[in-house]
């Protein structure tokens, strides 16, 4: 585990957020601060909000109450194009579209430039090096429609990339990727963080989430805690979150979850068969 | 001038894309030659037979010089201005909807100019008093001024542009309530009907060179802003979430491009009429031949409907020559049939 640099300032927080779809309550009261420098990670069941948190945070959705602030000033104070040069945000089911993977990496640029403005080498720079880290140039030429969604997905991932901005929302960044795509972007996010990007992901995989720095663990009407992985575990935030025991080990400094399937009828190792 | 150097180098530099860039060039050399061959095409058909009018060609007179110089080309070259609006409009509109089956008349303009002129051929026609100044518009003007007001009722029905589905909705609501009080219009007044389906139709009869003119302003006109905004249009295909995340500023870029497309349309349906099927299908074409971001989609569809139209218009005069059949019939024909062999090779290649 590296070193966390402890005295970077929130990136980005919140204070008393709620936000509601029509009648029905999403979340309330969550308040958060969140450091630059680390890979946090939101996790929580099924409805309960990880994507409409991160929406909220990105100013993609107005809060039924609360505020958010992007690196100490509200968000509503920013104007879109420079809230884009600071943040950017991945959905959870990124578009196919007719263009190629090169010219949808280049659109993380779009902020960078005004409306007239030509593209620089330091964007070519930015779109090269955000494929090459993605594993993503070789089909750079490719209509986007024509990729697998693992691959439209590495794309997506090296449009977020590409912005080089000090704030990453990525909602379930390893959607369709195999294992060792998702260990990469593990280790992509991981070196993000180290470099003193605040990345936040909300990933429905326990045992990825597990390998970030921190952990936003959500419930069914709001935040159930906010902290390392060590305070979650200790706390058993995530069984109070799933309402249900979450098991989670240790092999050799790895956390897994581990599903509880022997309570299954007849899944357990000792299941007559 | 500062502001319109990329749009230039854009333009220029639109065959140097990466990828893509060779084919394109291709695509933009074939529809350049092939609008060369139509205006020639169109330079010697009409009433008098081939031969005539490549003696006129060869060595023209007074008259022939008026029939060739001051009728044919600037009919050929307005209906190629008036396809290249369309085609323009409709990649546009099916951009901002993001949707493929868009075209320019969806904001009901082509229900608001059939109305506009209703009116304006009843004014014409009767002494209407306080009504007259209508008359005094001409078919050109009222449709222009319907087609405005058309979109203006159906962007106020919906509130804005903020909402897709609601500006959809709207204007399929404005399109079939204009046409309806055409339709009772046209019961109450039946002598109309006549110079009304030469409308209804299209026809580039009336093209001259100030009309061609006015289709070519507003045709440069509409092009800039659609090119420096097509970027935005790239970004809009990820998603509008995903457009606003980047930056993009979704009210601004919807109001400025739907602006274009009904400047664009009111023009062309003011000048030939309701002309079908051009603005749905030149973006179809170029998306199928090639694989293009909006910047190249815009230019290939301008230049791709600008040949459809000037083909239609062609064969409207060929094919019961010296008779003429109404040139939206053809366009008509020509797109729906497109567009069946387009279904059938999709469904094929599934």
């Amino acid at each position: 585990m590296h070193e966390l640099p402890q005295a970077l300032p929130p990136a980005l927080s919140c204070r008393d957020l709620s936000v509601a779809y029509g009648s029905r309550i999403v979340f309330e009261g969550v308040s958060l601060d969140i450091r630059a420098g680390h890979w946090t990670a939101v996790v929580g069941p099924n409805g309960s909000g990880k994507s409409t948190l991160l929406r909220t945070l990105a100013g993609l959705r107005e809060p039924h109450t609360g505020s958010v602030s992007l690196q100490g000033r509200p968000l509503s104070t920013w104007t879109r194009r420079a809230r884009a040069r600071c943040l950017a945000w991945l959905a959870q089911s990124a578009g196919a579209t007719e263009l190629t993977a090169s010219e949808v990496v280049a659109l993380g640029r779009f902020a960078h430039g005004g409306w007239l403005a030509h593209r620089q080498a330091a964007d070519d720079a930015a779109i090269r090096r955000a494929m090459v880290a993605t594993g993503s140039l070789s089909w750079a030429r490719r209509r986007l429609s024509t990729l697998s969604g693992g691959e439209r997905q590495r794309v997506h991932l090296a449009r977020v990339l590409a912005a080089e901005v000090p704030v990453l929302l990525l909602d379930e960044p390893t959607t369709h990727l195999d294992p060792p795509h998702q260990e990469e972007v593990a280790r992509l996010l991981r070196e993000q963080a180290l470099a003193g990007v605040c990345v936040v992901s909300a990933i429905h995989d326990l045992s990825l989430a597990l390998a970030a720095d921190r952990l936003i663990v959500l419930g069914r009407h709001g935040l159930v805690g906010h902290g390392t992985i060590h305070q979650a575990l200790t706390g058993d935030w995530l069984s109070v979150a799933f309402r249900t025991r979450v098991d989670i080990v240790d092999q050799q400094g790895v956390r897994l979850w581990r599903p509880a399937l022997e309570t299954v009828s007849g899944l357990g190792p000792g299941a007559p068969r | 001038m500062n502001a319109l150097r990329p749009v230039l180098v854009d333009i220029g530099t639109v065959c140097t894309e990466a990828g893509s860039s060779h084919r394109l060039a291709m695509w933009v050399a074939c529809c350049l030659g092939i609008t060369l061959l139509l205006t020639f095409g169109s330079l010697i058909a009409g009433t008098s037979s081939v031969e005539t009018s490549l003696g006129w060609l060869l060595s023209p007179d007074a008259q022939s010089s008026v029939i060739l110089w001051q009728i044919r080309l600037p009919r050929t070259v307005g209906a190629w201005f008036t396809g290249a609006l369309l085609g323009l409009s409709g990649a546009i509109a099916q951009g901002v909807f993001r949707n493929p089956l868009a075209e320019p008349y969806l904001l009901g303009t082509a229900s608001g100019a059939a109305l506009g002129v209703t009116i304006s051929l009843i004014a014409a026609d009767a002494s209407l008093g306080g009504l007259a100044w209508i008359g005094k518009l001409g078919v050109t003007g009222a449709a222009c001024v319907g087609a405005a007001a058309a979109i203006a009722l159906t962007i106020t029905l919906s509130r804005g542009v903020i909402e897709t589905a609601s500006l959809l909705l709207a204007g399929i609501v404005v399109g079939f309530l204009l046409s309806a009080l055409m339709s009772l219009l046209l019961l109450a007044k039946p002598e109309i009907w006549r110079a009304m389906q030469i409308f209804m139709f299209g026809s580039t009869d009336f093209l001259s060179w100030s009309s061609t003119t006015l289709l070519a302003i507003v045709f440069c006109v509409c092009l800039i802003p659609a090119l420096l905004l097509a970027r935005g249009l790239d970004a809009l295909t990820l998603g509008e979430d995903t457009a606003q995340s980047l930056g993009l500023s979704l009210p601004m870029l919807r109001l400025t491009l739907l602006g274009v497309v009904s400047l664009g349309t009111a023009t062309a349906v003011g000048q030939v009429g309701i002309v079908g099927f051009v603005g749905l299908v030149a973006p179809h074409m170029v998306r199928e031949t090639l694989s293009v971001n909006h910047r190249q989609l815009l230019i290939g569809a301008a230049l791709c409907g600008g040949a459809l139209l000037q083909a239609a218009d062609l064969l409207s005069r060929w094919i019961i020559r010296p008779e003429e059949l109404p040139v939206g019939a053809v366009t008509a024909c020509v797109g729906g049939s497109y567009l069946v062999l387009l279904l059938w090779r999709r469904s094929r290649d599934a």
